[in-house]
């Protein structure tokens, strides 16, 4: 069985491509067969985060207009033999993907043994972002603790449970979970940033995972390495915990407290 | 919270603000756009549109099923569009 796994979230620049190269890192990692596409056709970028940027000779696009295999198009990871990157076309227009197309694709991952089909949405609501999300079996929807991100996240997941193949068939809903990004314990803690209850309060569902705001993401993105590698950043090891439950496994949140403030800080305010 | 707070300006605690006004915004977009509706409509719908065919030949997109709020309680509407000159079906119930 193939599951398609839809990261997105509405809003631009919130960690969707982050995202969506850690967790199919984070699942190849655990020896799941993993393709990861990028569906922001005009925008390519996921190919620079999984740092394959060099060997994209052909894309999403290609493939779907019959110019190469599916195959010629997958550019297999150099770090895990079982994770594949699939770029997006840097010059096409976005009508280029249609959605027989994009079903075509997702048919034949699904007959070549792929347990896991990563989809990287654009921003937006149009048909990058429609197409990605149509075929999903779960989604992940990521939001930044922050008003317009939250506000585009809840429009999402009503498109979640409508313009999807699983709502229009009735057979069950897209499993969706929420994943906050750019969490910083310490502006929650001072009050100008709304917590993690605050947002899983107003959007109705739980977080799968919370990534502190970190340096180590920046850091991993310059050297084309996704986060979930850098052991040592606190960002990677949440990615870590949230691929672990999205399996299913039970682990407790990390780094979503405030460290505690010493006698000086308290004192004088830090 | 030190000694010196006062002296640093910027509003308090924005986040339960920012909290508030969500709230608010989204339950409205929400009802708007009739989610949060229960989710046995779609099932509802199609049962509906299976007991009509047994009488009408309609289209798969005839049924229309919706909740809405009028004033404290909800109101389920249906609307059925029958085609222009109505077939009866051919099978019997």
């Amino acid at each position: 069985m193939t599951e398609n796994i839809v990261v997105t979230s509405g809003k631009g620049g919130v960690g969707k491509t982050t995202t969506s190269a850690s967790i199919a890192v984070g699942l190849a990692k655990r020896g799941k067969k993993v393709a990861v596409i990028d569906f922001d056709v005009g925008l390519r970028n996921l190919d620079l985060i999984m740092g394959c940027e060099r060997r994209v000779v052909y894309d999403f696009v290609n493939v779907i207009h019959n110019e190469c295999t599916l195959k010629q198009a997958l550019i297999r990871d150099k770090r895990y033999e079982t994770l594949y990157v699939l770029a997006a076309s840097q010059t096409r227009d976005k009508d280029a993907l249609t959605q027989d197309g994009v079903q075509r694709v997702l048919d034949e991952l699904a007959a070549d043994d792929f347990d896991y089909v990563v989809c990287d949405s654009p921003a937006g609501i149009e048909k990058g972002a429609f197409l990605a999300m149509y075929f999903a079996d779960r989604a992940i929807v990521v939001v930044n603790p922050e008003v317009s991100s939250v506000r585009d996240s809840d429009r999402i997941l009503g498109l979640l449970s409508s313009k999807t193949r699983r709502a229009e068939a009735g057979n069950g809903k897209v499993q969706e979970h929420l994943l906050l990004t750019r969490y910083n314990p310490a502006r929650v803690a001072s009050g100008d940033m709304m917590s993690i209850a605050d947002v899983e309060e107003i959007l109705g569902i739980k977080v799968v995972g919370v990534i502190p705001e970190s340096e180590g993401v920046l850091a991993a993105s310059n050297s084309g390495v996704p986060v979930i590698l850098d052991e040592a950043s606190n960002a990677g090891q949440a990615y870590d915990d949230a691929v672990a439950r999205l399996l299913g496994d039970e682990r407790a949140l990390r780094f979503t407290e405030a460290p505690k403030k010493g006698f000086f800080s308290r004192v004088f305010g830090g | 919270m030190g000694i010196f707070d006062f002296l640093r300006k910027g509003p308090q605690n924005t986040a339960s603000l920012a909290k508030n006004r969500l709230t608010i915004l989204i339950q409205e977009e929400r009802d708007r756009s009739g989610r949060g509706a229960p989710d046995y409509l779609p099932m509802l719908r199609r049962e509906l549109l299976e007991v009509i065919r047994k009488f009408v030949n309609v289209d798969a997109n005839a049924v229309d099923v919706k909740t809405h709020k009028d004033g404290d309680h909800d109101v389920l509407e249906l609307s059925i569009a029958l085609p222009d000159k109505a077939s009866p079906a051919t099978a019997s119930g």
